[in-house]
């Protein structure tokens, strides 16, 4: 039996520095027919940090972030960035606000080559009349902007920026998709599950690429299953359970067997921010025996 | 993703739907294909063409409906999908049949394949009368009421031969499908009328068509890219002979024959894009059928054996020793 | 935390690049290598065998009998690329030639008569996509359905008849002059030049022709990066419809007769040339010129064939094989690319 650690400050989430907050969500619901996949979840996330996001298979994860990308729209909630109320139509939109999402599928056109790919879905005109009146593209400048963006990644691995995506490793597809976040992400980055297919090199340049987007500053939430990764390089975790967020704790402040404990609903975020034993797992209503750490244990 | 937006795909094409149909209606002649036995009153007859679309069937579908108004019978028209379309046939013969019509009139698309059901309707003593194009054998059916295909072919081979006079003959063969009999029965007239055999050098080029425009424009220009000497051409029909005509418009010299007789064709043979056009008489094919089955049904008598409904040369430029009429009497007795 | 520097991260040592693939590399990847191959064997096999074949009359003659089918594989490469397929483009191009021919004879001038066909085409074109992007039906079920209606309606409204016409607007296409006084060259001809021309920039050099190949290479992805997929979708019929229009335009301008019946086998042999001509029925590959190509070789197959006075069946079985060994090639390109 676990006890939690007797200062509970430790064992709660910060306080919330608002005027750190770079996108918050209140309240989402998404349903499907009878199927919850969102059921009044919340999100925050600060400037310049790395929010894992963690949960079991069907916690409802991948869902979340669609609703943040603009890929899916909510039933109910709502989304703030920088404070002001959004409402993202589709994925044009969350990408003209800056924020930029790398795919558990990657969403690359495998026939099409690498220079495309990282410009798809906004590509580069030409000057001049060609540009706007004819709506000519830039082959060209986006090829150069292309190898210059890989090249200042740190991206060494993918020699010719023509190769089509889909002749490439999936550790080099995956460099291309996290490629195209890092390029256009303003905002704030968003990758899901992005080292679930590679191996333990390609693995590590994803984390270090993770880690060169946040000394830039930007944001990122990172969706992973790894926990030694996640306990590497993120700032604070997010931990979602049920369709809902379910607890926010830290590497510093949690071990990992804690986290586990969050995800598969061992253990529960108590109102005063400890975190107790459930005795009956799959009933999250009922209130379970909490401990508080001024109690003695029984 | 999105919500079913149902009313407006739906709308969009009802719209249109509705608007096509009211550009393009015509009077449109269905042969009344209303279902129902005859019961003791009017006659019942069954009509079956190989397709609906061929204008050759249209005409004769409509001149049954007006010959079946006029004698006071019912007229039942139903086809195949399509020109081969052996098993629609079949089943359209044992529909009739289970309508309980009197006889059966019916332009087979396979000579063979319908003989079972022939046979099951004839045993049922409903009379089965072949029209335009008989089945093999012949005797299967009670009668037949169709053009000489061959003497057909014959009366074009020799106007075009005619029309040559001393030149040497460069022919070209514009056939239509592989495998029909019409097909099979007017070439084969068209060379024993022009003195020629399949072997014969005259010929320098044949070509399988369909019966289809722009199909014998390709094989016209490319034969006579070929060889530009040649100076006669067969045509299975006339919607072939106006693609032949078309490709060799601004060429003189070449004299193309047709058979059918609609009235776009004869109107062709008058504009001068062809030579000449043998015309078969499907609206006595089907005023014949319809009046054999009527009288078999009043009287109990059955018609029989081949009667050739006839088919007549249509020309404006007569050739001495064949018999021809112009274009003027074409107009008058063309079907379509 | 919050720093905001954008400086650039020191690239590894030794990431020079390597130059760019080779034009030949470049060329023999293309799509339309295979078919640009297939054009000139036979062109090569027929000038040696045959020899009424390679001269300039018969080079125009080509031209003229590529014209119309060409003009509908346009339109049915627009549709494959995004991995759809159109079985109804022969029957919209011949209701349209059915609707113009008619109303030229009687009701209108032959250039309005034209609009019309053009808007009817398109308006068809609109409904596809309609369905297609709407109600999310397969394209193959939609277009299937379009077929059987346009052929029906087109039987009832020509009422068993063909139509001449004689508008100088609506056979404009067919008229014919010469180029230094010796090459044979039609109206027809410029139009699809320019149709052709128009369309390879669209696809190519556009974001809507990216958009294009991206939808048919993987909608989804194409969704997720922002294209409007329902969007795109649609243009691609609605343009299809109106490359149609002017398919109807070229046939009348062939032969002067709009005919219920004809074209029976145009759908089957627009595939033929698109799918000869290098693009995937799968999606995202592929392209106009290969198209052209692929329409050119059908075109100089029968055209050679015939001159070589070879059995128009053995012109069906030669196509055929074509077809078959375009589309696995396809599969083993497309294999390699998974």
């Amino acid at each position: 039996m676990n006890q939690p650690p007797s200062d509970a400050a430790s064992a709660q989430a910060p306080a919330p520095h608002t005027a750190d907050v770079v996108m918050r969500a209140s309240g989402l619901v998404k349903r499907y027919g009878n199927v919850v996949a969102i059921g009044e979840s919340d999100f925050e996330i600060r400037a310049g940090e790395v929010l894992a996001v963690v949960g079991d298979n069907g916690a409802g994860k991948s869902s979340l972030i669609k609703a943040l990308s603009g890929a899916l729209a909510p039933d109910a909630g709502t989304i703030e960035l920088d404070g002001r109320p959004v409402h993202f139509h589709g994925p044009r939109d969350a990408r003209a606000a800056g924020i930029e999402t790398v795919y558990q599928t990657l969403a690359v056109a495998p026939q099409m080559d690498i220079a495309t790919n990282l410009f798809l879905g906004r590509p580069l005109r030409r000057e001049g009349f060609l540009g706007s009146g004819l709506r000519m593209l830039d082959h060209k400048k986006m090829r150069n902007q292309a190898a210059e963006q890989l090249d200042r990644l740190g991206i060494a691995t993918i020699q010719d920026i023509t190769q089509l995506v889909g002749t490439l490793s999936g550790g080099q597809r995956q460099a291309v998709a996290v490629a195209r976040a890092a390029m256009f992400g303003t905002r704030l980055i968003i990758m899901d599950e992005p080292t679930a297919a590679l191996g333990v090199r390609e693995s590590r340049q994803v984390l270090d690429l993770i880690a060169r987007i946040r000394e830039r500053g930007v944001p990122v939430v990172l969706i992973s299953h790894d926990m030694p990764q996640v306990f590497e390089i993120a700032d604070r975790i997010h931990v979602h359970r049920l369709g809902r967020r379910a607890a926010v704790v830290t590497p510093k402040t949690c071990t990992m067997t804690e986290v586990v404990g969050l995800m598969t609903g061992a253990l529960r975020m108590g109102a005063d921010g400890t975190l107790v034993e459930s005795t009956t797992q799959h009933m999250p209503e009922e209130k379970p025996a909490s401990r508080h750490p001024s109690e003695s244990p029984e | 993703m999105g919500h079913l937006r149902l009313p407006s795909g739906v709308l969009v094409i009802t719209v249109t739907g509705a608007a096509l149909l009211v550009a393009g209606c015509t009077s449109t002649k269905s042969g009344g294909s209303d279902t129902g036995a005859s019961s003791g009153g009017k006659v019942s007859i069954g009509l079956v063409t190989k397709t609906n679309s061929n204008p050759y069937f249209v005409k004769l579908r409509e001149s049954a409906q007006a010959e079946a108004d006029a004698k006071g019978a019912k007229l039942i028209a139903l086809a195949g999908k399509s020109d081969g379309d052996n098993q629609g046939q079949v089943d359209a013969i044992n529909n009739l049949v289970t309508q309980g019509v009197k006889g059966i009139l019916i332009t087979p698309s396979n000579s063979t394949g319908v003989l079972g059901a022939i046979k099951a309707a004839r045993d049922k003593g409903v009379l089965v009368i072949a029209l335009d194009t008989a089945t093999d054998p012949a005797d299967a059916v009670d009668a037949t009421f169709a053009t000489d295909n061959k003497a057909a072919g014959v009366k074009q081979g020799k106007y075009v031969k005619a029309t040559l006079g001393s030149r040497t003959p460069a022919v070209v063969l514009l056939d239509g499908t592989p495998g029909s009999t019409v097909d099979d029965l007017r070439h084969k007239g068209f060379l024993e009328g022009f003195g020629i055999t399949s072997g014969s050098s005259e010929i320098k080029g044949t070509a399988v068509t369909n019966g289809d425009q722009t199909k014998a424009q390709t094989a016209m220009e490319n034969l006579y890219q070929r060889d530009h000497g040649i100076n006669a051409v067969y045509t299975i029909n006339e919607p072939a002979a106006a693609g032949a005509a078309q490709a060799l418009s601004g060429k003189t010299g070449v004299v193309i024959g047709s058979i059918d007789g609609s009235c776009t064709g004869v109107g062709n043979v008058k504009s001068g894009k062809f030579a000449a056009t043998v015309m078969q008489f499907p609206k006595k094919m089907a005023q014949d059928g319809v009046d054999a089955v009527v009288n078999y049904a009043k009287n109990n008598k059955k018609p029989s054996g081949f009667v050739d409904t006839g088919s007549q040369l249509i020309t404006d430029k007569p050739v001495s020793g064949l018999d021809s009429k112009d274009t003027a009497w074409g107009l008058k007795n063309c079907w379509g | 935390m919050t720093t905001t520097h954008t400086s650039p991260a020191t690239p590894e040592a030794g990431t020079a690049r390597p130059p760019a693939k080779s034009l030949l590399a470049r060329l023999l990847g293309n799509t339309a290598a295979g078919p640009l191959a297939a054009l000139v064997i036979a062109v090569i096999v027929f000038a040696l065998t045959t020899d009424t074949f390679f001269n300039i009359d018969n080079a125009s003659l080509i031209v003229e009998q590529f014209l119309v089918v060409g003009t509908l594989a346009l339109g049915q490469t627009l549709i494959i690329l995004t991995a759809g397929i159109d079985l109804a483009n022969a029957s919209i191009m011949v209701l349209g030639t059915l609707v113009i021919a008619k109303l030229g004879q009687h009701a209108l001038p032959g250039g309005l008569a034209l609009v019309v066909g053009v808007l009817l085409c398109t308006a068809v074109g609109a409904v596809s996509g309609t369905l297609v992007t709407r109600l999310r039906l397969p394209p193959f079920i939609v277009t299937l359905g379009v077929l059987s209606v346009l052929t029906a309606t087109g039987q009832l409204f020509a009422n068993g008849e063909s139509f001449a016409v004689s508008s100088g607007v609506l056979t404009f296409l067919g008229e014919r002059s010469y180029l230094f006084g010796q090459i044979e060259v039609t109206n027809g001809m410029g139009v699809a030049i320019v149709l052709i021309v128009g369309l390879w920039f669209l696809l190519t050099q556009t974001s809507w022709g990216r958009n294009v190949y991206a939808v048919g290479d993987d909608e989804e992805a194409a969704r997720l990066t922002g294209i409007n997929t329902r969007r795109t979708l649609l243009s691609v019929y609605v343009l299809a419809g109106f490359v149609y229009s002017i398919a109807a335009w070229q046939a009348l301008g062939r032969i002067p007769n709009a005919d219920p019946n004809a074209f029976q086998t145009g759908n089957l042999d627009s595939i033929t040339a698109v799918v000869i001509g290098g693009t995937s029925l799968f999606g995202g590959r592929g392209g106009i010129p290969g198209t052209v190509l692929g329409a050119l070789v059908v075109t100089v197959l029968t055209n050679g064939l015939t001159q070589a006075g070879i059995d128009s069946l053995y012109q069906q079985v030669a196509t055929g094989i074509l077809v078959i060994v375009a589309v696995a090639v396809d599969r083993v390109v497309r294999r390699r690319a998974a």
